[in-house]
């Protein structure tokens, strides 16, 4: 199972843009090129940004298109996280 | 430059003290004040910070500050950071709970570091420090994105116990809205510029509806949707315009729009040039709303078109 663990990288509030980029150019992008699944974990998390989530899977979503969400999970997510999440999802949906 | 610090500059009565500015020489600034009282919004001293940074701290004089309140210029880390000795003595207060004095973010390590000090300052719950990290992180983030200001983003912000509400100020000396704006879309004026920043899928990087893959141009959306759902005020000046979001009344239903100008809100043209952007916002923790349920109403508001519009099947993310 490849996992990637948010709150390692980010602290309890997700909020750099940078790092966001980051692991979906080096961590989530690779896995996905593969034609594995990835779940990205938010253990610990506590909050983040609208900004945040974007930068981590927008571009993903834009170039693979949404069918993507089948192999891109998301796991351990409190609520604030899940609802940013969905918001970012069908905002790239609506605007592609 | 001249600017003067008036007896009281909110959010609520900000046009006055924006109104009164002598740009007139651009290469120094003079300072004065009130000479009874000085009580301003974060905004202002954050402003005064940016301006003195701008003309070079050699360039910036103070008239006599003969206001009882004085020392709290001080405190909040103004004369600090211009480098100028006010003669004001000080009893230094643990800030914990009641400020944050005059920062100067320039990167975003630097952020993230303000914001993981910040929180004790607040001496909040987590329920109402989430939406001031929120606001804090993408304001900044905008400033470092879009404005090229060389002394980076200018912020402070000050608890008022009596209304219980926090007071933030941030303000940069960059290119401003319109013409970071201008690269992607073509405002005709620095109001359009404000109106275009507001909107949500907007954004300085492209002309693409949704923004790139860095920026969605919704973060500024989201803001003022955190103001309008606490029935708080936000302010943004940037150029010659300002926007002011008003306080919805309390027997008012909060309804979120795309569009800006349907806001309650006041428009302001033809001001003082800033070159940059300043953006002024309260929070109050009496009105606070769970920042759930904001995200619930910026969904509705922001997406629920998209059912109407679209036949084929809406994705949704898995939570495993």
């Amino acid at each position: 199972m490849n996992v990637v663990k948010i709150l390692e990288k980010t602290g309890s509030f997700a909020e750099n843009k940078d790092v966001a980029r980051d692991i979906r150019q080096k961590e989530i992008l690779p896995i996905l090129e593969q034609g594995k699944t990835v779940t990205l974990d938010f253990v610990g998390v506590e909050s983040t940004t609208q900004s945040f989530i974007h930068a981590l899977i927008s571009d993903i979503l834009r170039k693979k298109g949404p069918g993507i969400l089948e192999r891109l999970l998301f796991k351990n997510c409190n609520e604030t996280v899940q609802k940013l999440i969905k918001i970012v999802v069908v905002y790239m949906q609506e605007t592609k | 430059m001249k600017l003067h610090i008036p007896n009281s500059a909110f959010l609520g009565n900000i046009e006055p003290f924006i109104s009164s500015f002598d740009l007139s020489d651009q290469e120094k600034l003079e300072i004065t004040s009130n000479e009874k009282w000085i009580s301003v919004h974060p905004m202002v001293l954050s402003m005064l910070l940016s301006l003195g940074l701008s003309v070079g701290k050699k360039n910036v004089s103070f008239g006599e500050l003969k206001a009882k309140s004085r020392p709290y210029l001080e405190r909040m880390g103004l004369f600090k950071e211009l480098g100028v000795d006010s003669g004001i003595s000080i009893v230094e207060h643990e800030p914990s709970g009641r400020f944050i004095p005059l920062s100067r973010i320039s990167d975003s390590e630097e952020l993230t570091h303000f914001i993981s000090e910040m929180v004790p300052l607040l001496h909040t719950d987590a329920e109402h420090s989430e939406p001031i990290k929120y606001v804090i992180s993408e304001l900044v983030r905008n400033v470092f994105e879009h404005s090229e200001s060389s002394h980076g983003a200018i912020i402070c912000a000050q608890f008022y116990k009596k209304s219980n509400r926090i007071a933030i100020g941030v303000a940069d000396a960059g290119i401003g809205i319109k013409e970071s704006i201008d690269v992607s879309h073509n405002p005709k004026n620095d109001m359009e510029a404000i109106r275009l920043a507001l909107t949500p899928g907007v954004t300085g990087k492209t002309s693409r509806s949704g923004g790139t893959e860095f920026n969605a141009g919704a973060g500024l959306f989201f803001i003022k949707s955190i103001a309008k759902v606490n029935r708080d005020f936000f302010v943004m000046y940037s150029g010659s315009s300002l926007y002011k979001l008003l306080k919805t009344p309390q027997n008012k239903k909060i309804k979120l729009f795309p569009d800006p100008f349907s806001d309650r809100c006041t428009k302001r043209e033809h001001l003082p040039y800033w070159k940059g952007t300043v953006v002024g916002m309260d929070i109050s923790l009496d009105q606070h709303q769970d920042f759930d349920h904001l995200l619930d109403l910026i969904r509705n508001v922001y997406f629920e078109d998209i059912k109407k519009r679209k036949k084929e099947k809406i994705w949704r993310p898995r939570f495993v």
